[in-house]
């Protein structure tokens, strides 16, 4: 009977540097498209898309982002509540900017509402903030990467 | 003089390359858990102070404000808009007419002047309102810029659900 040849023990090693260098492709492509504004997004809230809704030049610098649920909750900061007690809340932050050395009135309110929501709701927020002493609003809107109009004809002809 | 022994310069050195790919692996599973497509967002300015000045009449500015009104049903489903006097049937042709008030026929500056007050029923869903204020705030060429058209836009003070 033959015996079989003992191996040889040095290790066979497969070649990984083609592996590292992809791996470190996928790594730069992650870093350079990871999204660290996450904090202004929420989850609850689907925005209305529009075709006009581009991101600014220039980046805001007095702020305050409220979102506002289909179902009228609100979210600011990290206080949650219905919209129409928002109000203390508003006016908190109203003094704080104050104290902040900052000009309340040139303090943009960025409203985040969820395209189903009531526009009567809005409108309802609006006039809170504006009682709280607020008057430069945004209202965030999803940019529609499809051209032209989104709803064509809403109305019915003739109705 | 010291002669170096020659045996040593045919070693192979070999670096320990498990720790590394154990890290790496961990930052790209890290990155591709955390990553999410998110789409671009912008923004619709309005300025609307709680004590707005006094208005100029009407007839002393170069351009009267205009009224748009958006109407719904129970579903906050858009069934009609008006503006002043017309009654547009979609947004764009919403968006059309007021490319004719303020783009040509409004002269020099109407841009600039143009003011309109948009008030909607209350069940209305956000998203027309939206709409209505895209058509009314700017149009897109088929070139992929965007002209603006109205700046000055507000909403009409809430009417209370009935």
């Amino acid at each position: 009977m033959r015996i079989a040849k003992k191996h040889d023990s040095s290790v066979l090693e497969g070649d990984l540097t083609p592996m590292i260098d992809m791996t470190f492709q996928l790594i730069a492509f992650f870093m350079v498209l990871i999204n660290f504004t996450q904090s202004e997004s929420n989850d609850k809230v689907q925005l209305p898309d529009s075709e006009l809704a581009k991101p600014p030049e220039t980046v805001l610098e007095n702020f305050r982002i409220i979102h506002l649920g289909e179902d009228g909750t609100a979210v600011m900061g990290t206080k949650q509540e219905h919209y129409k007690g928002l109000r203390s809340a508003l006016e908190i932050q109203y003094r704080e900017i104050q104290f902040g050395g900052e000009e309340p009135a040139l303090t943009t309110i960025v409203i985040r509402a969820h395209k189903n929501a009531k526009g009567g709701m809005v409108q309802e927020l609006i006039q809170i903030c504006q009682e709280a002493g607020f008057e430069s609003f945004a209202l965030r809107a999803e940019e529609n990467v499809n051209s032209g109009f989104k709803y064509i004809s809403p109305v019915p002809v003739g109705g | 003089m010291q002669i170096r022994n020659a045996n040593n310069s045919g070693e192979k050195i070999e670096l320990q390359m498990t720790p590394m790919i154990d890290i790496v692996f961990q930052l790209l599973v890290f990155f591709i858990m955390t990553f999410k497509i998110v789409s671009m967002e912008g923004d619709f300015n309005i300025r609307m102070p709680a004590a707005a000045p006094q208005a100029a009449p009407p007839e002393q500015m170069d351009f009267p404000p205009m009224k748009l009104y958006l109407s719904a049903d129970a579903d906050g489903t858009l069934t009609g808009i008006q503006l002043n006097e017309s009654q547009p049937t979609s947004f764009q042709a919403l968006n059309q007419e007021i490319q004719k008030l303020v783009g040509t026929d409004g002269g020099p500056g109407a841009r600039e002047s143009a003011e309109i007050e948009i008030g909607f029923d209350y069940d209305l869903r956000y998203e027309f309102v939206i709409g209505a204020v895209t058509a009314v705030s700017g149009t897109k060429t088929t070139q992929g810029d965007v002209v603006k058209l109205i700046e000055k836009i507000r909403f009409n003070t809430p009417e209370a659900p009935e």
